[in-house]
């Protein structure tokens, strides 16, 4: 079993009126940086980075980053500066980026570079994963929606020929051109660095991971729709002539440990009250559909299902329609991921574990007996959550959780993919 | 292929391995309307109008609504000249050629090419030409709804055409028809800054067609087409919005129908 530690890296500013019940209106992507305060900006770097550093030290397998762009929740940007950082200062955890988002790079070649850079001073810890991003990352770095899938394709297969092909060779594909392709940077693993895919529930990245066989990470989802998604994943895997196992699924979820419940329970309301997400149950952020939702990120089919015709001109100026009624169209799935509900709820049905190890326990039992993941990231430090509250989970973690989870992923013969091989599901030497 | 409904006919033609479907009806010399970003509603009062004394062409784009995606096509360019071959398929010969904001955009870049088929050229609030002042609005930033709503100089008018919410139907036309948008214009948004430097030579006489309160297509836009163009002339009517063919078909009609036989 592989364990993992993650936080978002929220922005907090507990004076910016985005935390709690201020009355000051947040609408996504319509908050200024004017607000941002690059002195808060420092400590909180320099505060996740050092988390990390005792996350490792506490017996955790992996450090988690993720990026985001133009939004408070996420500081991970540019999340590979930090992977660097890590790279160096720490020694033995895996680094796992979860994810960078390929559409919006206009440069692949850079992030193969980068990757491998990393890689190289991590001396092989990198595992490197790949998103699509929400529609905030393609509008904030402007890269067309409609095309956001077919990128996404593109640049994992120039990334991984870049990685694992001596070069120099020429690629002049739909969406990237090079002429030249020979970085004097290779990954220090080799072929290159394990790539597992972090996503919700979009349905084409589910068979698509499958078909590569790469693990697939879900992220927060609910625990029924996350069985569902590893169920479909292995019929898929079915279909591709192999047997999908648990070192393919893995599973992001929020857990804090404290020491008695009501540190716990304090903190626990913190990952959904503070400003790490305007957006979340209890905060008063607007999440804009539109901007999820953007033109053609999840494409419809190329042809207007229904026939549109409007008996408007004899009957006066309303435009009746007379066809048959459609449903609107659905909202990203990737949206509803932020939208779990109160604390009460969102611990009722797993989505947030709050307690003391001895309370936690069981239900991350119940967790991994229900979705048989090999790889599980605990997702704390959130939202208004201080440093304290992190360390002191990270120490309990360390001292109680990670031992009993540690056990269990035996019992329940959970591996992880530094355990089997998910190319080829053989054993892997330790 | 060709069907008859109670007000125009429809019709199928292939162009560059797609269909592209054609709405039309009347008699008299041949005028093609591009429609919005938003897509064709349907045979509204104002073709209608038109048909009264003109053969009134309106195809789908190819990608909008009944008519097939090209999926390779990046650039409204690129729809322009699928836009000239579905006219000749048609066999229309020398038409009025009339654009309807993206779609006047379409028809300007179809004119820069060549304009020795085109009788007349109304651009109606169209895109194309970045204006010195303000932005044309970009559908990004807006539910689609919202974005047609802006089309109108109220939401009073608004609700006069499409009622206080719009049909499902007609929402999923809209939401359908920015995804092919979004595959032809993203950066920039609704422009070509070539454009303005290949209409130099396009001496059709063209008609300007702007509502003083058009809230997507600023009337720097306009501007920019007057200069840019040999032979235009800006009219701009008081008190309609972007979408002035729906808020008021008779005056726009009116308008295009005299420039049309202003030649």
């Amino acid at each position: 079993m592989f364990i993992g530690y993650f936080t978002e890296r929220p922005y907090q500013d507990f004076d910016s009126g985005w935390v709690g019940s201020t009355g000051r209106e947040i609408e996504d992507l319509g908050m200024t940086n004017g607000d941002y305060n690059p002195r808060i900006g420092a400590d909180l770097y320099n505060r996740y980075l050092d988390e990390k550093v005792y996350a490792e030290e506490m017996g955790f397998d992996g450090l988690m980053l993720n990026e985001h762009h133009s939004t408070p929740f996420c500081m991970g940007g540019v999340m590979n500066v930090e992977a660097a950082i890590l790279a160096r200062i720490t020694k033995r955890a895996k680094i796992v980026l979860l994810g960078n988002v390929l559409p919006i790079w206009e440069d692949p070649l850079w992030l193969a570079e980068e990757l491998a850079e990393i890689d190289m001073i991590s001396r092989g810890r990198l595992v490197t994963g790949w998103v699509r991003g929400t529609g905030r990352e393609s509008v904030a770095h402007n890269s067309q929606a409609p095309f956001n899938w077919e990128r996404f394709q593109e640049a994992h297969d120039f990334v991984v020929k870049a990685w694992s092909t001596p070069g120099p060779f020429r690629w002049e594909g739909e969406h990237y051109q090079y002429r030249y392709v020979n970085p004097w940077a290779r990954p220090y693993q080799e072929p290159h660095p394990q790539i597992w895919i972090p996503g919700v529930m979009s349905r084409n990245t589910v068979a698509w991971c499958a078909e590569q066989r790469y693990p697939y990470i879900m992220l927060a989802t609910e625990l029924e729709p996350t069985k569902k998604s590893f169920e479909y994943y292995d019929e898929v895997a079915k279909e591709q002539g192999y047997e999908a196992g648990t070192q393919h699924h893995g599973y992001l979820f929020k857990v804090h440990v404290d020491e008695t419940e009501e540190l716990a329970e304090e903190a626990g309301r913190k990952y959904i009250a503070g400003p790490a997400n305007p957006f979340l149950e209890g905060n008063q952020g607007q999440v804009r559909a539109n901007l999820q939702n953007l033109p053609g990120l999840t494409s419809r089919t190329s042809l207007l299902p229904t026939v549109s015709t409007f008996a408007a001109a004899a009957r006066g100026r309303s435009l009746v329609p007379t066809g048959a009624e459609v449903e609107a169209p659905n909202s990203d799935a990737q949206d509803q991921a932020d939208f779990l509900g109160t604390y009460e709820e969102q611990s009722k049905k797993y989505s947030i574990i709050s307690g003391t190890p001895k309370t936690v326990i069981p239900k991350i039992r119940h967790v991994l007996e229900t979705l048989r993941p090999g790889s599980i990231f605990f997702w704390d430090g959130d939202g208004a959550m201080t440093h304290e509250d992190s360390m002191r989970s990270l120490r309990l973690f360390g001292e109680e959780v990670i031992p009993a989870v540690r056990e269990m992923g035996k019992e329940l013969d959970l591996k992880g993919p530094f355990e089997v091989d998910t190319q080829t599901n053989e054993p892997m030497e330790a | 292929m060709t069907t008859q409904t109670e007000t125009h006919s429809e019709t199928t033609v292939q162009v560059a391995g797609g269909s592209v479907r054609v709405l039309q009806d009347g008699a008299g010399e041949p005028v093609v309307v591009l429609h919005h970003s938003t897509g064709n509603p349907g045979w509204i009062p104002f073709y209608e109008q038109l048909a009264a004394g003109h053969a009134v062409s309106v195809p789908d784009l190819p990608g909008y609504g009944q008519s097939e995606r090209p999926a390779w096509a990046r650039s409204t360019r690129d729809m322009a000249i699928l836009v000239r071959r579905t006219i000749e398929a048609l066999g229309l010969g020398s038409v009025h050629l009339v654009g309807l904001g993206f779609g006047g955009w379409v028809a300007a870049e179809l004119a820069s090419m060549s304009d020795h088929d085109l009788t007349s050229l109304t651009l109606i609030g169209a895109a194309g030409i970045q204006p010195e002042e303000g932005e044309i609005a970009d559908v990004i930033f807006y539910e689609f709804e919202e974005y047609v709503k802006l089309g109108f100089s109220s939401d009073q008018a608004y609700a006069e055409v499409f009622g206080d919410e719009a049909a499902p139907e007609l929402k999923e036309l809209w939401d359908f028809s920015r995804e092919m948008t979004a595959r032809l214009t993203w950066k920039p948004w609704m422009f070509n800054r070539q454009l303005p430097h290949l209409l130099s030579e396009t001496q059709v006489r063209t008609l300007l067609l702007w509502g003083e309160e058009d809230r997507v297509t600023p009337i720097g836009v306009a501007q920019a087409y007057e200069a840019a163009l040999p032979n235009a002339t800006l009219q701009v009517l008081p008190g309609l919005g972007h979408l002035l063919e729906l808020e008021a078909a008779d005056t726009a009609a009116a308008a295009v129908a005299a420039h049309i036989a202003g030649g």
